[in-house]
């Protein structure tokens, strides 16, 4: 197979898809927000319970679409949780940055690696939208959800 | 066999192949496998030849100069009116408006025709396997006037109960809209029948003829039809023009659309009246270029023994059909007798989008997604499927090409 494909659909990625990470509704979530793409119809629900320390203390995810907008919510709660808002801003913009092909400045080495799984899909403009769809969420549930 | 024989004694689809110059290139040096078609067509070189020896040599704006240029493209314009009435047999050429797509001429019956007629609780019939188009200009009738949505549902293997349509149609009906091949399903529905069961009980029907009338003749007057619309970059032809027809005595009856130039009779200050159908719903300047390329396109069409083209892409269908039962991973999802060529399915474990992806490094061009019919969507419980649509200038090629696609995404996939 091509390795465009292959780097895409790269056994993390898959793994993360077929075997969500933080998967379901959260108890006393502080904060909540639907995303949707009527293109593809690609759905995620994220929720978030902001500690006192302003730290994402919980986040989970629901949702159901392709491969890559599910194994990005996945992968996205993995790493988002534990974060300060600063710190989860950092990551998002890395992310957007990453799979646009634009590089992944302000990401430390560790976020990078954890990520560079996703890099694969700056080759295919068409699918970015998939990827993002649950950053763009958990940002949108941290701005204008409140619970 | 015999139907292979008759195929090629009636059309040979490796040489109308030669006719779209789009499918010499290839994407990812693989071979373009274009099964796209139902979303948009691709365009035979005499249309675009045609568009760009029309600008060259006869272009002005229509209706309005009385120079050269003006009276040859306005002949042009009307010609290709003439054109679309000979596509659809229509008993006039007045009863054909060119609109920008089919998406247009529904509003047009919808803003035009049916709006001035609806009091709250008035009905209309439509079936669940629409595409958008023909349901959200009903949906402003909903919303804007008290309308009521009458949806007629489909059978599981996606063929329509005529008698449950039947039973959809009371007294309160105002119009029955139904498409004349389904996007999604491929469905052919039984237009004359419903027509018939229709005016019965005093109801107009208008078909969504965006799919049906690329597959198989349409006759307007056979079918009794009060509207039927049409676009044209399905048909071969290019954007921006598509037409819809309509029975005179509907048109004279019609409020304008747009309002603007073209349309009227008499403006001044204090006081208006209208042009006739069908200018009175162009306001504006068409899109001319466009006209002279649908109107190239239809006659491309119409060139063709067309019994053998529906035949060729009858044998796509059930071809592929076949080949994809030995995948146990995969659904189809519609199968009525004597559909059109159109294949959707659902495949366990893949996502349509990823699906899609994987198809197109091959070179193959699918569609994925809600296909603008999410009622049908819902009733079928999927929120997207992958599509093939096949055209005159597929070949069995394609569909083996889509077979080894779907074999390799599995692969990769699952």
């Amino acid at each position: 197979m091509d390795n465009a494909l292959r780097e895409l659909y790269q056994e993390v990625i898959l793994d993360h898809s077929r075997h969500p990470r933080h998967y379901g509704t959260l108890e006393g979530a502080s904060h909540k927000a639907e995303g949707y793409n009527p293109l593809c119809g690609d759905r995620v629900t994220v929720y978030l319970k902001l500690g006192e320390d302003g730290r994402v203390a919980d986040i989970r995810f629901e949702g159901k679409g392709c491969a890559i907008s599910q194994a990005s919510a996945s992968m996205m709660t993995d790493m988002l949780k534990g974060r300060t808002q600063a710190e989860a801003e950092t990551l998002m913009q890395g992310f957007l940055n990453l799979v646009k092909g634009e590089g992944a400045n302000g990401l430390s080495e560790d976020d990078r690696e954890r990520l560079d799984v996703m890099s694969g899909i700056s080759e295919f403009p068409m699918r970015v939208k998939c990827a993002t769809l649950a950053w763009h969420t958990y940002k949108n549930a941290l701005e204008e959800g409140a619970t | 066999m015999t139907a292979q024989a008759k195929i090629a004694a009636g059309f040979d689809a490796e040489k109308a192949r030669e006719d779209f110059p789009i499918l010499a290139r290839d994407v990812y040096g693989k071979r373009l496998v274009y099964l796209d078609s139902g979303a948009s067509a691709q365009k035979p070189a005499v249309v675009l030849d045609a568009m760009r020896d029309f600008a060259v040599s006869e272009y002005a704006n229509v209706h309005r100069g009385v120079h050269f240029l003006s009276a040859a493209a306005t002949d042009r314009y009307e010609e290709a009116r003439r054109t679309v009435q000979r596509f659809l047999n229509a008993a006039r050429e007045d009863e054909i408006v060119f609109t920008k797509g089919g998406t247009e001429a529904i509003n047009l019956v919808s803003y035009s025709y049916l709006a001035p007629l609806i009091q709250p609780g008035d009905e209309i019939v439509l079936t669940v396997m629409e595409h958008h188009s023909n349901i959200v200009p009903w949906h402003f009738l909903r919303e804007r006037a008290g309308a009521v949505l009458k949806w007629v549902d489909v059978r599981d293997d996606g063929s329509l109960d005529i008698e449950a349509l039947d039973a959809a149609i009371t007294a309160k009906t105002k119009l029955v809209a139904v498409t004349h091949m389904s996007n999604v399903l491929g469905t052919i529905t039984p237009l004359k029948e419903i027509v018939a069961r229709a005016h019965a009980k005093g109801v107009p029907v208008l078909a969504d003829g965006c799919q049906g009338a690329v597959h198989q003749p349409v006759d307007v007057q056979a079918l009794d039809i009060d509207f039927y619309a049409v676009t044209g970059h399905k048909l071969y032809g290019p954007t921006g023009i598509g037409a819809l027809y309509a029975k005179r005595a509907h048109l004279k009856a019609m409020r304008p659309f747009n309002g603007g130039g073209e349309m009227i009779r008499e403006v001044s200050q204090d006081r208006i009246t209208y042009a006739d159908p069908p200018a009175r719903f162009e306001a504006g300047t068409p899109p001319i270029i466009e006209t002279v390329g649908l109107a190239t396109a239809l006659d491309y069409l119409m060139g063709l023994d067309r019994a053998a083209v529906a035949a060729h892409e009858h044998d796509l269908l059930a071809y592929g059909r076949d080949q994809v039962r030995q995948f146990n991973w995969l659904k189809v999802i519609g199968d009525a007798p004597g559909k059109g060529a159109i294949l959707s399915f659902e495949a366990e474990g893949m996502h349509a989008h990823d699906l899609a992806t994987i198809l197109d490094r091959e070179g193959v061009a699918v569609r994925a997604g809600h296909h603008c019919a999410q009622p049908l969507m819902e009733r079928f419980g999927v929120t997207s499927t992958s599509r093939a649509s096949f055209a005159l200038y597929n070949t069995r090629a394609d569909v083996d090409a889509l077979i080894a696609g779907l074999s390799k995404a599995r692969g990769i996939l699952v």
